[in-house]
């Protein structure tokens, strides 16, 4: 029985559930990069049909799983093509993805690209790391590599 | 003397400093070589009679690039009859991505009746030199290969009935009416071209 408990017990404390994807505007999202955070925000720009976005979303995954002091944010665009968010609902559940997801609801990308960061050119996979303390920010256009994450979150931090 | 002087001094300078990978607005293109899906080689000096070109850095597999095909192919329709020819060009690396290989490249020209050139460029070395980042990619270049506008087809690559600003379109229209392009740089959501790893 006390067996049984503890299973139950850890059940509910890591818990295996997927986090609710917000949908957010633009203003929503501009308000996360700029709010103080204890923690480095690594912010994934992915997209269900983009190949090398999916390919690098377990080492996402696994920062988020294994690093504290990061808070991942994969930053769904496939608004821009569908607005539909129950495909990324969809992927999010089949993939098992634990990290936050935002789904973020603009039109008229040319509008807002300079103002997430001048340096991106709109392609999809980019990350960026932010030190919201330091405003020490590391843009990362394409695929990421094995232990590039780590790197940058040593030189947002340093 | 002195003039001379201060030019060699400027070259030295000139020499030392980085390369720049990528056309800026303003810059002058550089024309280029690469095989047509009909076996072809192809360079912007064949086109004789042309005003201006619209370079579009597309591929086979990326849904931007499925999502404006059908506008691709009108835009040629539209405007190679006035002087400006779409020139396509298929910069993936087809080990990445091998719906991009030469033999899906000419499947995919004949299955759409592409009747515009659409290249590959094999060794990437033309997309670097553009600095294509996406696709699809448009540099709008005049006759003399000056750069006259870079980005976006136009605003909305979901539904071509919603868009409401007609990047490209409008920067060829106003380089035949002899005006100065108004919007000529933008921005887009798109697949980053796939590279070759190093």
């Amino acid at each position: 029985m006390k067996r049984f408990l503890i299973l139950i017990f850890c059940s509910i404390s890591f818990p295996l559930f997927s986090q609710e994807i917000e949908s957010v505007t633009l203003a929503d999202f501009q308000k996360i990069l700029q709010a103080p955070n204890d923690k480095v925000l690594v912010i994934n720009f992915w997209a269900t049909w983009c190949a090398p976005c999916i390919k690098e979303l377990p080492l996402l995954e696994k920062l988020h799983r294994e690093n504290p002091n990061a808070q991942v944010l994969l930053v769904s665009m496939d608004y821009d093509l569908d607005p539909d968010i129950e495909k990324v609902v969809r992927f999010q559940n089949r993939k098992k993805l634990q990290a936050k997801i935002l789904f973020l609801t603009e039109n008229d990308p040319n509008a807002w690209i300079d103002k997430i960061d001048k340096r991106w050119s709109g392609a999809l996979p980019a990350t960026l790391v932010i030190n919201t303390k330091t405003k020490k920010r590391e843009l990362v256009q394409g695929e990421l590599a094995e232990g590039q994450l780590e790197e940058l979150i040593k030189k947002v931090n340093n | 003397m002195k003039a001379l002087f201060l030019s060699l001094i400027m070259a030295v300078l000139w020499a030392g400093a980085p390369i720049k990978e990528g056309y800026e607005v303003g810059d002058t293109a550089a024309d280029f070589k690469l095989k047509n899906v009909d076996g072809k080689m192809v360079s912007l000096g064949d086109f004789k009679n042309a005003k201006g070109f619209i370079v579009i850095f597309d591929c086979n597999t990326c849904p931007y690039s499925k999502a404006y095909n059908e506008r691709i192919i009108a835009l040629n329709k539209k405007y190679a009859s006035v002087g400006y020819p779409v020139v396509a060009i298929n910069a993936n690396d087809a080990s990445k991505s091998s719906g991009d290989s030469f033999e899906e490249m000419v499947r995919v020209a004949k299955a759409k009746g592409y009747d515009f050139p659409y290249l590959v460029d094999e060794s990437q070395t033309v997309a670097k030199a553009f600095g294509a980042t996406n696709t699809p990619h448009v540099f709008v270049l005049t006759k003399d290969l000056k750069v006259a506008y870079i980005g976006a087809i136009d605003d909305s690559a979901r539904k071509a009935e919603a868009v409401t600003k007609k990047y490209v379109e409008t920067a060829v229209d106003e380089l035949l009416a002899g005006k100065k392009v108004t919007t000529s740089k933008t921005k887009a959501i798109g697949c980053g071209i796939k590279w070759r790893s190093v």
